[in-house]
Protein backbone atom coordinates (compact mmCIF):
# COMPACT_ATOMS: atom_id res chain seq x y z
CA UNK A 1 0.00 0.00 0.00
CA UNK A 2 1.40 3.43 -0.94
CA UNK A 3 2.15 6.00 1.78
CA UNK A 4 -0.49 8.62 2.45
CA UNK A 5 0.36 11.98 0.77
CA UNK A 6 1.89 14.48 3.16
CA UNK A 7 -0.17 17.26 1.52
CA UNK A 8 -3.59 16.49 0.13
CA UNK A 9 -6.36 18.74 -1.15
CA UNK A 10 -9.79 17.65 -2.29
CA UNK A 11 -12.25 19.92 -4.12
CA UNK A 12 -10.44 22.95 -2.75
CA UNK A 13 -12.11 26.24 -3.62
CA UNK A 14 -11.54 29.76 -2.44
CA UNK A 15 -13.39 32.95 -3.32
CA UNK A 16 -12.73 36.47 -2.13
CA UNK A 17 -16.22 37.95 -2.10
CA UNK A 18 -17.72 36.99 -5.47
CA UNK A 19 -14.30 36.49 -7.08
CA UNK A 20 -13.33 32.81 -7.31
CA UNK A 21 -9.57 32.26 -6.96
CA UNK A 22 -9.36 28.47 -6.64
CA UNK A 23 -11.93 26.11 -8.13
CA UNK A 24 -11.99 22.46 -7.09
CA UNK A 25 -8.25 21.83 -6.79
CA UNK A 26 -7.21 18.22 -6.05
CA UNK A 27 -3.52 17.71 -5.26
CA UNK A 28 -1.56 14.86 -3.65
CA UNK A 29 2.05 15.50 -2.69
CA UNK A 30 3.99 12.53 -1.31
CA UNK A 31 6.65 12.88 1.36
CA UNK A 32 10.04 14.02 0.09
CA UNK A 33 8.84 15.38 -3.26
CA UNK A 34 9.92 18.77 -4.66
CA UNK A 35 6.96 20.29 -6.47
CA UNK A 36 6.96 23.50 -8.50
CA UNK A 37 3.65 25.33 -8.68
CA UNK A 38 3.35 27.62 -11.71
CA UNK A 39 0.66 29.96 -12.95
CA UNK A 40 0.01 33.51 -14.03
CA UNK A 41 -0.56 36.34 -11.54
CA UNK A 42 -3.94 35.81 -9.91
CA UNK A 43 -4.11 32.13 -10.83
CA UNK A 44 -4.31 31.17 -7.14
CA UNK A 45 -0.75 29.92 -6.42
CA UNK A 46 -0.13 32.02 -3.32
CA UNK A 47 -3.68 31.46 -2.09
CA UNK A 48 -3.15 27.70 -2.34
CA UNK A 49 0.06 27.98 -0.29
CA UNK A 50 -1.65 30.20 2.28
CA UNK A 51 -4.50 27.69 2.64
CA UNK A 52 -2.07 24.78 3.07
CA UNK A 53 -0.16 26.76 5.70
CA UNK A 54 -3.39 27.56 7.56
CA UNK A 55 -3.17 31.32 7.02
CA UNK A 56 -6.27 31.47 4.83
CA UNK A 57 -9.48 29.50 5.20
CA UNK A 58 -10.84 27.70 2.13
CA UNK A 59 -14.36 28.44 0.98
CA UNK A 60 -14.97 24.78 0.15
CA UNK A 61 -13.09 21.51 0.09
CA UNK A 62 -10.62 19.73 2.32
CA UNK A 63 -6.92 20.09 3.03
CA UNK A 64 -4.82 17.72 5.07
CA UNK A 65 -1.16 18.21 5.96
CA UNK A 66 0.59 15.30 7.62
CA UNK A 67 -2.85 13.77 8.17
CA UNK A 68 -4.20 16.80 10.03
CA UNK A 69 -7.17 18.76 8.70
CA UNK A 70 -6.51 22.41 7.87
CA UNK A 71 -7.56 24.88 9.24
CA UNK A 72 -9.34 23.11 12.15
CA UNK A 73 -6.23 21.19 13.28
CA UNK A 74 -3.67 23.71 12.04
CA UNK A 75 -2.04 23.99 15.46
CA UNK A 76 -0.74 20.40 15.07
CA UNK A 77 0.77 21.21 11.68
CA UNK A 78 2.55 24.49 12.40
CA UNK A 79 5.59 22.77 13.90
CA UNK A 80 5.98 20.68 10.71
CA UNK A 81 5.85 23.66 8.35
CA UNK A 82 8.54 26.11 7.29
CA UNK A 83 7.41 29.00 5.11
CA UNK A 84 9.54 31.22 2.90
CA UNK A 85 7.73 34.06 1.21
CA UNK A 86 8.71 36.76 -1.28
CA UNK A 87 8.34 38.95 1.82
CA UNK A 88 11.28 38.41 4.12
CA UNK A 89 9.30 37.76 7.34
CA UNK A 90 12.22 39.21 9.31
CA UNK A 91 12.38 42.24 11.59
CA UNK A 92 14.72 44.86 10.13
CA UNK A 93 15.44 46.45 13.54
CA UNK A 94 16.78 43.16 14.92
CA UNK A 95 20.06 41.46 14.10
CA UNK A 96 20.12 38.18 12.20
CA UNK A 97 20.86 36.37 15.48
CA UNK A 98 18.04 38.15 17.34
CA UNK A 99 15.57 37.36 14.54
CA UNK A 100 16.33 33.66 14.81
CA UNK A 101 16.39 33.67 18.62
CA UNK A 102 12.92 35.26 18.54
CA UNK A 103 11.72 32.52 16.17
CA UNK A 104 13.29 29.89 18.47
CA UNK A 105 11.26 31.24 21.40
CA UNK A 106 8.03 31.19 19.39
CA UNK A 107 8.70 27.55 18.45
CA UNK A 108 9.62 26.72 22.05
CA UNK A 109 13.03 25.30 21.14
CA UNK A 110 14.96 24.20 24.25
CA UNK A 111 16.79 27.23 25.68
CA UNK A 112 20.02 25.24 26.11
CA UNK A 113 20.08 24.42 22.39
CA UNK A 114 18.94 27.76 21.03
CA UNK A 115 22.35 29.41 20.73
CA UNK A 116 23.90 26.46 18.91
CA UNK A 117 20.92 25.95 16.62
CA UNK A 118 20.72 29.62 15.69
CA UNK A 119 24.42 29.69 14.82
CA UNK A 120 24.13 26.43 12.88
CA UNK A 121 21.16 27.80 10.90
CA UNK A 122 23.06 30.99 10.13
CA UNK A 123 26.10 29.00 9.05
CA UNK A 124 23.97 26.88 6.76
CA UNK A 125 22.81 29.97 4.84
CA UNK A 126 26.23 31.63 4.95
CA UNK A 127 25.32 34.39 7.41
CA UNK A 128 27.21 33.32 10.52
CA UNK A 129 29.76 36.12 10.16
CA UNK A 130 26.89 38.63 9.87
CA UNK A 131 25.02 37.21 12.87
CA UNK A 132 25.16 40.45 14.83
CA UNK A 133 24.36 42.84 12.01
CA UNK A 134 20.91 44.42 11.79
CA UNK A 135 18.71 42.75 9.17
CA UNK A 136 17.92 46.18 7.67
CA UNK A 137 21.54 46.43 6.52
CA UNK A 138 21.22 43.17 4.54
CA UNK A 139 20.78 42.96 0.78
CA UNK A 140 17.62 41.36 -0.58
CA UNK A 141 19.51 38.10 -1.13
CA UNK A 142 20.86 38.06 2.42
CA UNK A 143 17.41 38.79 3.84
CA UNK A 144 16.05 35.88 1.82
CA UNK A 145 18.77 33.60 3.19
CA UNK A 146 17.92 34.77 6.69
CA UNK A 147 14.28 34.01 5.95
CA UNK A 148 15.27 30.47 4.95
CA UNK A 149 17.31 30.07 8.12
CA UNK A 150 14.26 31.15 10.12
CA UNK A 151 12.05 28.68 8.23
CA UNK A 152 14.50 25.81 8.89
CA UNK A 153 15.31 26.59 12.51
CA UNK A 154 12.62 24.35 14.02
CA UNK A 155 13.51 21.51 11.61
CA UNK A 156 10.19 21.30 9.74
CA UNK A 157 9.40 18.40 7.39
CA UNK A 158 7.57 20.52 4.84
CA UNK A 159 8.74 23.74 3.20
CA UNK A 160 6.33 26.08 1.44
CA UNK A 161 8.16 28.59 -0.75
CA UNK A 162 6.21 31.47 -2.28
CA UNK A 163 8.31 32.93 -5.09
CA UNK A 164 11.57 32.69 -3.14
CA UNK A 165 13.66 33.92 -6.12
CA UNK A 166 11.85 37.27 -6.37
CA UNK A 167 14.30 40.17 -6.35
CA UNK A 168 17.42 38.01 -6.22
CA UNK A 169 20.34 38.42 -8.64
CA UNK A 170 21.90 35.41 -10.37
CA UNK A 171 24.52 34.55 -7.73
CA UNK A 172 21.90 34.85 -4.97
CA UNK A 173 19.55 32.61 -6.99
CA UNK A 174 22.34 30.04 -7.38
CA UNK A 175 22.98 30.10 -3.60
CA UNK A 176 19.26 29.74 -2.92
CA UNK A 177 18.97 26.84 -5.38
CA UNK A 178 21.91 25.07 -3.75
CA UNK A 179 20.16 25.42 -0.39
CA UNK A 180 16.88 24.12 -1.77
CA UNK A 181 18.60 21.10 -3.34
CA UNK A 182 20.29 20.41 -0.01
CA UNK A 183 16.94 20.52 1.80
CA UNK A 184 15.41 18.20 -0.77
CA UNK A 185 18.33 15.80 -0.36
CA UNK A 186 17.71 15.92 3.40
CA UNK A 187 14.23 14.50 2.79
CA UNK A 188 12.13 17.68 3.08
CA UNK A 189 8.92 17.97 1.11
CA UNK A 190 9.00 21.22 -0.86
CA UNK A 191 6.20 23.08 -2.61
CA UNK A 192 7.45 26.17 -4.43
CA UNK A 193 5.65 28.77 -6.51
CA UNK A 194 7.72 30.64 -9.06
CA UNK A 195 7.55 32.73 -12.22
CA UNK A 196 11.16 31.98 -13.08
CA UNK A 197 10.99 28.79 -15.15
CA UNK A 198 14.77 28.42 -15.52
CA UNK A 199 14.96 27.21 -11.90
CA UNK A 200 12.26 24.57 -12.25
CA UNK A 201 14.13 21.82 -14.15
CA UNK A 202 17.10 22.31 -11.80
CA UNK A 203 15.03 21.74 -8.68
CA UNK A 204 11.61 20.19 -9.07
CA UNK A 205 10.54 16.60 -9.68
CA UNK A 206 7.03 17.61 -10.58
CA UNK A 207 5.28 20.65 -12.06
CA UNK A 208 1.75 21.78 -11.31
CA UNK A 209 0.24 24.61 -13.36
CA UNK A 210 -2.77 26.55 -12.15
CA UNK A 211 -4.83 28.37 -14.75
CA UNK A 212 -7.73 30.57 -13.60
CA UNK A 213 -7.97 28.70 -10.31
CA UNK A 214 -8.02 25.22 -11.86
CA UNK A 215 -5.21 22.67 -11.77
CA UNK A 216 -4.55 22.43 -15.50
CA UNK A 217 -1.26 20.51 -15.66
CA UNK A 218 0.45 17.91 -13.46
CA UNK A 219 3.59 16.22 -14.81
CA UNK A 220 7.33 15.87 -14.47
CA UNK A 221 9.10 19.02 -15.71
CA UNK A 222 10.71 19.20 -19.13
CA UNK A 223 14.48 19.28 -18.77
CA UNK A 224 14.68 22.31 -21.04
CA UNK A 225 13.23 25.60 -19.70
CA UNK A 226 12.18 26.58 -23.25
CA UNK A 227 10.10 23.44 -23.61
CA UNK A 228 8.63 24.11 -20.16
CA UNK A 229 7.75 27.65 -21.26
CA UNK A 230 5.96 26.22 -24.30
CA UNK A 231 3.98 23.84 -22.10
CA UNK A 232 3.17 26.75 -19.78
CA UNK A 233 1.97 28.88 -22.70
CA UNK A 234 -0.16 26.05 -24.07
CA UNK A 235 -1.78 25.35 -20.70
CA UNK A 236 -2.34 28.91 -19.51
CA UNK A 237 -2.67 30.74 -22.82
CA UNK A 238 -0.02 33.20 -21.61
CA UNK A 239 3.60 33.42 -22.64
CA UNK A 240 6.42 33.47 -20.08
CA UNK A 241 10.13 34.15 -20.36
CA UNK A 242 12.20 30.96 -19.90
CA UNK B 1 6.56 28.57 31.79
CA UNK B 2 3.44 28.03 29.72
CA UNK B 3 3.37 28.36 25.93
CA UNK B 4 1.18 31.43 26.34
CA UNK B 5 3.47 33.22 28.78
CA UNK B 6 6.61 32.36 26.81
CA UNK B 7 5.11 33.66 23.56
CA UNK B 8 3.82 36.84 25.22
CA UNK B 9 7.25 37.46 26.74
CA UNK B 10 9.05 36.85 23.44
CA UNK B 11 6.80 39.23 21.49
CA UNK B 12 6.93 41.90 24.21
CA UNK B 13 10.73 41.75 24.45
CA UNK B 14 11.06 41.78 20.65
CA UNK B 15 8.96 44.97 20.49
CA UNK B 16 11.01 46.55 23.29
CA UNK B 17 14.28 45.73 21.54
CA UNK B 18 13.04 46.95 18.15
CA UNK B 19 11.77 50.19 19.68
CA UNK B 20 15.01 50.72 21.60
CA UNK B 21 16.84 50.54 18.27
CA UNK B 22 14.49 52.72 16.21
CA UNK B 23 12.73 54.92 18.82
CA UNK B 24 10.12 55.27 16.09
CA UNK B 25 6.96 54.92 18.18
CA UNK B 26 8.01 56.71 21.34
CA UNK B 27 9.54 59.57 19.35
CA UNK B 28 6.42 60.28 17.31
CA UNK B 29 4.06 59.82 20.25
CA UNK B 30 6.10 62.03 22.54
CA UNK B 31 6.45 64.83 20.01
CA UNK B 32 2.71 64.80 19.32
CA UNK B 33 1.88 64.76 23.03
CA UNK B 34 4.20 67.67 23.80
CA UNK B 35 2.84 69.78 20.96
CA UNK B 36 -0.74 68.97 21.89
CA UNK B 37 -0.24 69.94 25.55
CA UNK B 38 1.50 73.15 24.53
CA UNK B 39 -1.28 74.09 22.10
CA UNK B 40 -3.92 73.47 24.77
CA UNK B 41 -1.96 75.53 27.30
CA UNK B 42 -1.94 78.52 24.95
CA UNK B 43 -5.50 78.01 23.72
CA UNK B 44 -7.18 77.64 27.13
CA UNK B 45 -6.89 80.76 29.22
CA UNK B 46 -8.64 79.58 32.36
CA UNK B 47 -8.73 80.60 36.00
CA UNK B 48 -7.34 78.17 38.60
CA UNK B 49 -10.64 76.39 39.36
CA UNK B 50 -11.62 76.01 35.72
CA UNK B 51 -8.12 74.69 34.94
CA UNK B 52 -8.43 71.97 37.57
CA UNK B 53 -11.72 70.88 36.01
CA UNK B 54 -10.55 71.05 32.40
CA UNK B 55 -7.05 69.66 32.66
CA UNK B 56 -8.11 66.01 32.91
CA UNK B 57 -9.83 66.39 29.53
CA UNK B 58 -6.65 67.83 28.04
CA UNK B 59 -4.60 64.96 29.48
CA UNK B 60 -6.86 62.21 28.22
CA UNK B 61 -7.52 63.66 24.77
CA UNK B 62 -3.76 63.97 24.31
CA UNK B 63 -3.11 60.43 25.55
CA UNK B 64 -5.80 58.93 23.30
CA UNK B 65 -4.54 60.62 20.13
CA UNK B 66 -0.90 59.88 20.95
CA UNK B 67 -1.86 56.24 21.47
CA UNK B 68 -3.60 56.15 18.07
CA UNK B 69 -0.32 57.20 16.43
CA UNK B 70 1.63 54.53 18.30
CA UNK B 71 -0.92 51.75 17.78
CA UNK B 72 -1.09 52.31 14.03
CA UNK B 73 2.69 52.24 13.71
CA UNK B 74 3.12 49.23 15.99
CA UNK B 75 0.69 47.07 14.03
CA UNK B 76 1.92 48.40 10.65
CA UNK B 77 5.46 47.27 11.56
CA UNK B 78 4.18 43.70 11.81
CA UNK B 79 2.63 43.93 8.36
CA UNK B 80 5.54 45.56 6.50
CA UNK B 81 7.67 42.46 5.93
CA UNK B 82 4.85 39.99 6.35
CA UNK B 83 5.90 39.44 9.97
CA UNK B 84 2.33 38.98 11.10
CA UNK B 85 2.26 35.84 8.91
CA UNK B 86 5.38 34.56 10.66
CA UNK B 87 3.64 35.09 14.02
CA UNK B 88 0.47 33.36 12.82
CA UNK B 89 2.49 30.41 11.48
CA UNK B 90 4.14 29.82 14.85
CA UNK B 91 2.65 27.15 17.16
CA UNK B 92 1.40 29.67 19.71
CA UNK B 93 -2.10 30.79 20.68
CA UNK B 94 -3.47 33.77 18.74
CA UNK B 95 -4.34 35.38 22.06
CA UNK B 96 -0.63 35.31 23.00
CA UNK B 97 0.26 37.29 19.86
CA UNK B 98 -2.41 39.81 20.75
CA UNK B 99 -1.40 40.09 24.40
CA UNK B 100 2.31 40.47 23.61
CA UNK B 101 1.61 43.28 21.14
CA UNK B 102 -0.86 44.89 23.54
CA UNK B 103 1.58 44.85 26.48
CA UNK B 104 4.23 46.66 24.43
CA UNK B 105 1.69 49.23 23.17
CA UNK B 106 0.40 49.76 26.70
CA UNK B 107 3.87 50.35 28.09
CA UNK B 108 4.70 52.89 25.35
CA UNK B 109 1.42 54.78 25.89
CA UNK B 110 1.69 54.70 29.67
CA UNK B 111 5.25 56.04 29.51
CA UNK B 112 4.10 58.94 27.31
CA UNK B 113 1.23 59.64 29.72
CA UNK B 114 3.56 59.46 32.73
CA UNK B 115 5.94 61.94 31.09
CA UNK B 116 3.04 64.33 30.54
CA UNK B 117 2.09 64.45 34.23
CA UNK B 118 5.06 66.53 35.50
CA UNK B 119 5.07 68.63 32.33
CA UNK B 120 1.38 69.50 32.68
CA UNK B 121 1.84 70.11 36.40
CA UNK B 122 4.30 72.87 35.49
CA UNK B 123 2.39 74.26 32.50
CA UNK B 124 -1.04 74.36 34.16
CA UNK B 125 0.04 74.81 37.78
CA UNK B 126 -2.18 71.91 38.87
CA UNK B 127 -0.69 68.89 40.69
CA UNK B 128 -1.13 66.04 38.23
CA UNK B 129 2.02 64.19 39.17
CA UNK B 130 0.54 62.06 41.93
CA UNK B 131 0.14 58.34 42.55
CA UNK B 132 -3.69 58.27 42.21
CA UNK B 133 -3.50 59.99 38.80
CA UNK B 134 -0.68 57.64 37.75
CA UNK B 135 -2.86 54.68 38.75
CA UNK B 136 -5.74 56.05 36.68
CA UNK B 137 -3.36 56.56 33.80
CA UNK B 138 -2.33 52.89 33.90
CA UNK B 139 -5.95 51.72 34.07
CA UNK B 140 -7.17 54.11 31.35
CA UNK B 141 -4.36 53.40 28.91
CA UNK B 142 -4.87 49.65 29.46
CA UNK B 143 -8.40 49.86 28.07
CA UNK B 144 -7.46 52.23 25.24
CA UNK B 145 -4.54 50.02 24.14
CA UNK B 146 -6.37 46.72 24.45
CA UNK B 147 -9.16 47.92 22.14
CA UNK B 148 -6.73 49.90 19.98
CA UNK B 149 -4.48 46.89 19.34
CA UNK B 150 -7.42 44.83 18.13
CA UNK B 151 -8.92 47.64 16.05
CA UNK B 152 -5.56 48.58 14.48
CA UNK B 153 -5.14 44.93 13.45
CA UNK B 154 -8.52 45.19 11.72
CA UNK B 155 -8.28 48.65 10.19
CA UNK B 156 -4.79 48.16 8.75
CA UNK B 157 -6.19 45.40 6.54
CA UNK B 158 -8.44 47.94 4.85
CA UNK B 159 -7.55 50.36 2.05
CA UNK B 160 -7.98 53.46 4.22
CA UNK B 161 -5.80 51.82 6.87
CA UNK B 162 -4.40 54.20 9.44
CA UNK B 163 -7.11 56.84 8.93
CA UNK B 164 -9.79 54.44 10.12
CA UNK B 165 -8.37 53.68 13.58
CA UNK B 166 -9.45 56.87 15.38
CA UNK B 167 -12.92 56.62 13.82
CA UNK B 168 -13.27 53.04 15.05
CA UNK B 169 -11.54 53.53 18.39
CA UNK B 170 -13.13 56.70 19.75
CA UNK B 171 -16.73 55.43 20.06
CA UNK B 172 -15.52 52.24 21.74
CA UNK B 173 -13.15 54.13 24.04
CA UNK B 174 -15.85 56.64 25.02
CA UNK B 175 -17.02 54.82 28.19
CA UNK B 176 -13.37 54.48 29.24
CA UNK B 177 -12.72 58.15 28.63
CA UNK B 178 -15.80 59.12 30.56
CA UNK B 179 -14.63 57.10 33.55
CA UNK B 180 -11.03 58.29 33.45
CA UNK B 181 -11.89 61.97 32.94
CA UNK B 182 -14.48 61.99 35.75
CA UNK B 183 -12.19 60.16 38.15
CA UNK B 184 -9.19 62.35 37.29
CA UNK B 185 -11.27 65.51 37.76
CA UNK B 186 -12.48 64.15 41.10
CA UNK B 187 -8.91 63.64 42.28
CA UNK B 188 -7.72 67.05 41.04
CA UNK B 189 -10.62 68.94 42.63
CA UNK B 190 -10.13 67.12 45.95
CA UNK B 191 -13.66 65.70 45.75
CA UNK B 192 -14.59 62.94 48.25
CA UNK B 193 -13.68 59.43 47.05
CA UNK B 194 -17.38 58.50 47.10
CA UNK B 195 -17.95 61.01 44.29
CA UNK B 196 -15.49 59.47 41.85
CA UNK B 197 -14.65 56.00 43.22
CA UNK B 198 -17.55 54.49 41.29
CA UNK B 199 -15.98 55.67 38.04
CA UNK B 200 -12.79 53.81 38.89
CA UNK B 201 -14.84 50.64 39.46
CA UNK B 202 -16.57 51.12 36.11
CA UNK B 203 -13.20 51.75 34.43
CA UNK B 204 -11.69 48.55 35.83
CA UNK B 205 -14.79 46.58 34.83
CA UNK B 206 -14.61 47.91 31.28
CA UNK B 207 -10.87 47.11 31.16
CA UNK B 208 -11.54 43.51 32.13
CA UNK B 209 -14.45 43.14 29.71
CA UNK B 210 -12.54 44.64 26.75
CA UNK B 211 -9.47 42.49 27.53
CA UNK B 212 -11.44 39.26 27.46
CA UNK B 213 -13.40 40.20 24.32
CA UNK B 214 -10.35 41.44 22.39
CA UNK B 215 -8.26 38.36 23.23
CA UNK B 216 -11.12 36.13 22.14
CA UNK B 217 -11.67 37.94 18.83
CA UNK B 218 -8.07 38.57 17.73
CA UNK B 219 -7.79 35.19 15.99
CA UNK B 220 -10.94 35.89 13.99
CA UNK B 221 -9.73 39.37 13.02
CA UNK B 222 -6.34 38.34 11.62
CA UNK B 223 -7.44 35.24 9.72
CA UNK B 224 -8.48 35.57 6.10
Amino acid sequence: MSERPVIQTRGLSKAFGFLPVLRGVDVDIPRGQFVALLGANGSGKSTLLRIISGLTKPTQGQVTVGGWHIPDEAQHVRRQLGVVSHKSLVYPQLTAYENLRFAARLYALPAAETHERVLAALERVGLKRRAHQLARTFSRGMQQRLSIARALLHKPHILLLDEPHTGLDQPACATLNALLREMHADGHTLLMTTHQLEHVPLLAQRVLILARGVLAHDAAPESDPVALAQTYARVTGESIHA
Amino acid sequence: MTVFARAVGAIFLKDMRAEWRSRELIGVMLLFALLSVLVFSFALELDRLARREAISGVLWVTVVFASVLGLNRSVAQERENGNVDALLLAPIPRAAIFFGKFLANWLFTAVIGALLLPLMTVLYNVTLASLPVLGLLLAGTWGICVTGTLLASMTLQTRVGEALLPIALLPIALPLLLGTVRATTGILTDAPVNDWGGWVGILLGIDLFYTVVCMAFYGVVVEE
